[in-house]
């Protein structure tokens, strides 16, 4: 068996923005004095015209991306999520939001993987905050070739995106050559009908590995794969639930807002199934090994077999 | 400014005037104070400054503004409807539900360059604007109108910065210091002041005028589009509520709608002053 390749999904992001400057000219990048840690900075290398480092200032960032927009650039606003969603946030719902604007969001070192620098730069609420704001398109890829996607994706659509890219390097799991991203629709990884694993990022590939666990156990597990939080492919959820009568979600957020919740309401209005979350439970992340942070908050292929099993028991 | 020109902007300022008595009347709310301090400056910038044409509303090469202190709409919406983007009419229907002309300026409406009103945001934007005029080699002029309170905002010296570093010098921010805000006197709320030092040690090139003085306003302007490499801050001195004497200088007017006797007497001194102005 070949080695597994792994990537980190933040650099995806800055390889994809160099890789689609010539095709779309309008396409500039914003960053807020991180251009090394969200990996602009490989954009900034090849169009340092292009680039405009706002300096530590996310704010105004957001608003000069809203500005630029107005005007037909296509600017890419990046940051760490926690400064993206968290302190942006109401100039990204009334400068970015409410006038619609086609800005995109790049934020990085999302969720618990961000790993040693512990709490206070680990946001578990960027995907909850961002899908209360109308209009707002949330993507989440699980791997490289999909995050390189994402953003070509993020170019051809005409509205506020925000796309979520993480610090640690996680296993390339599609196939670049093979592989289509269609935005807000959902992905069958595998089959199964027992029970739906609704995972998005880098849970996917945790979840995959769970089926394989559990299929050998006898319980026949479907992994699907959410890259676009909203707007949520509310057709396949439904289907699933109907499908295999049970749900278990999987991110590497907090199960509050987040994908679980928007899950738990499709099939509230569709076809009401149970609902196990797999998330940040309500608390705050702590420093650590990225890697053994995932473990301890239970984002681990190892916690999904067990929620599962458990969840199967109890159908 | 000759005679002509003066005159002509005046009475345009009057009729702004009262369409901001008209639609705050009718809204039964909003804010008109800080609408009519800029009034004349406004009417100065679509009537006698502005590259703008509602026939080409969304013409890239146009000069844009950003009322980034966006609850005084009304007096934005006001010039918009004299210049020609939709009817006076709709000044009627501010606020109500159903209505083109939102509580604070919104995009979407003909004339209204970004969507705006939640303090500090707006200037942000404008520098956004004057950046894509850099990159794209524009001539176009962006203006973006703040308060002396908004300036309180922490965003808003993020801007500062960001234009002073990128060299900005196709940026216009106003700042209209009428001294008040919603509870008092600004130097005793949290004082922004001194303004002027703030903006020039922050790199702009600083100027200050009378906002309610069209040969003032129009040497403030023809210095500001002389100068090279760095954004410019025209600090007008202005009248919170001027033209409507029981309005001027009380900050209680901040946000307050007249009520149908305020609403008669506003408008008979507006009347009275465009007469004057028509004879």
């Amino acid at each position: 068996m070949a080695d597994v390749i792994k990537k980190a999904t933040r650099e995806s992001y800055g390889e994809a923005l160099k890789e689609l400057a010539e095709e779309y000219k309008d396409l500039v990048v914003l960053d807020a004095d991180l251009a090394a840690a969200t990996k602009t900075g490989i954009f900034k290398k090849a169009y340092p015209d292009r680039f405009f480092d706002c300096g530590i200032a996310e704010a105004n960032m957001m608003g000069v991306a809203a500005g630029l927009a107005t005007a037909g650039k296509i600017p890419f606003a990046s940051t760490f999520a926690m400064f993206a969603a968290g302190r942006a946030f109401e100039i990204v719902r009334n400068s970015i939001g409410y006038p619609h604007l086609n800005v995109k969001i790049g934020a990085t070192h999302a969720g618990i993987s961000v790993g040693e620098d512990g709490a206070t730069h680990q946001c578990n609420e960027d995907i909850a905050l961002m899908r209360t704001i109308p209009g707002m398109t949330i993507i989440n890829p699980c791997d490289d070739v999909e995050a390189k996607a994402a953003v070509r994706a993020a170019l051809d659509f005409n509205g506020p995106v925000y796309m979520r890219f993480g610090r640690l390097a996680v296993p390339v799991i599609n196939d670049a050559a093979s592989y289509k991203f269609e935005l807000g629709k959902g992905v069958t990884m595998k089959d199964g009908k027992d029970v739906t694993i609704v995972a998005t990022g880098l849970m996917v590939n945790e979840a995959l590995e769970a089926a394989k666990t559990l299929e050998a156990e006898g319980i026949s597990a479907r992994v699907v794969n959410i890259h676009t939080i909203k707007p949520l492919d509310k057709e396949l959820i439904c289907k699933c639930a109907k499908e295999t009568g049970l749900i278990v979600t999987a991110e590497e957020h907090s199960i509050i807002g987040g994908l679980g919740s928007a899950v738990a309401e499709a099939v509230t209005e569709c076809c009401p199934v149970k609902v196990v979350k797999i998330g940040v439970n309500d608390e705050f992340g702590h420093s650590g090994p990225a890697v053994e942070l995932l473990k301890e908050f239970g984002l681990s292929a190892e916690n999904i077999a067990k929620t599962v099993k458990e969840a199967v028991k109890n159908k | 400014m000759d005679a002509a020109t003066k005159k002509k902007l005046q009475q345009i300022a009057c009729k702004v005037r009262m369409g901001v008595i008209e639609g705050t009347y009718n809204a039964k709310s909003g804010h008109p104070g800080g609408s009519l301090s800029i009034s004349d400056t406004l009417t100065y910038l679509y009537f006698n400054k502005m590259n703008v044409d509602p026939s080409k509303a969304e013409d890239p090469d146009r000069d844009r503004l950003v009322l980034s202190k966006g609850h005084t709409a009304p007096a934005l919406y006001s010039v918009l409807a004299q210049k020609g983007y939709f009817s006076t009419e709709e000044l009627k229907s501010l606020r109500h539900i159903g209505a083109l002309l939102q509580g604070h300026p919104c995009i979407h409406i003909p004339g209204v360059d970004m969507s705006s009103g939640s303090l500090g945001q707006g200037i942000s934007a404008a520098a956004g604007m004057a950046l894509a005029g850099k990159i794209n080699n524009k001539s176009y002029k962006v203006y973006a109108i703040l308060g002396d309170g908004e300036i309180e905002e922490g965003q808003v010296w993020e801007a500062a910065m960001f234009s002073a570093h990128y060299k900005l010098d196709n940026l216009v921010a106003i700042v209209d210091n009428n001294g008040l805000q919603i509870d008092g006197p600004i130097t005793e709320v949290c004082s922004p002041e001194p303004i002027t030092d703030k903006f020039a040690a922050f790199g702009w090139h600083v100027i200050t005028m009378d906002a309610h003085d069209f040969d003032s306003i129009d040497a403030a302007f023809a210095e500001a589009a002389k100068v090279t490499g760095k954004p410019v801050a025209i600090i007008q001195k202005s009248v919170k509520g001027k033209g409507v004497s029981f309005m001027e200088n009380q900050v209680g007017w901040h946000g307050t709608a007249p009520n149908k006797e305020q609403y008669e007497q506003a408008m008979s001194e507006l009347n009275a002053q465009l007469k004057e102005l028509e004879d």
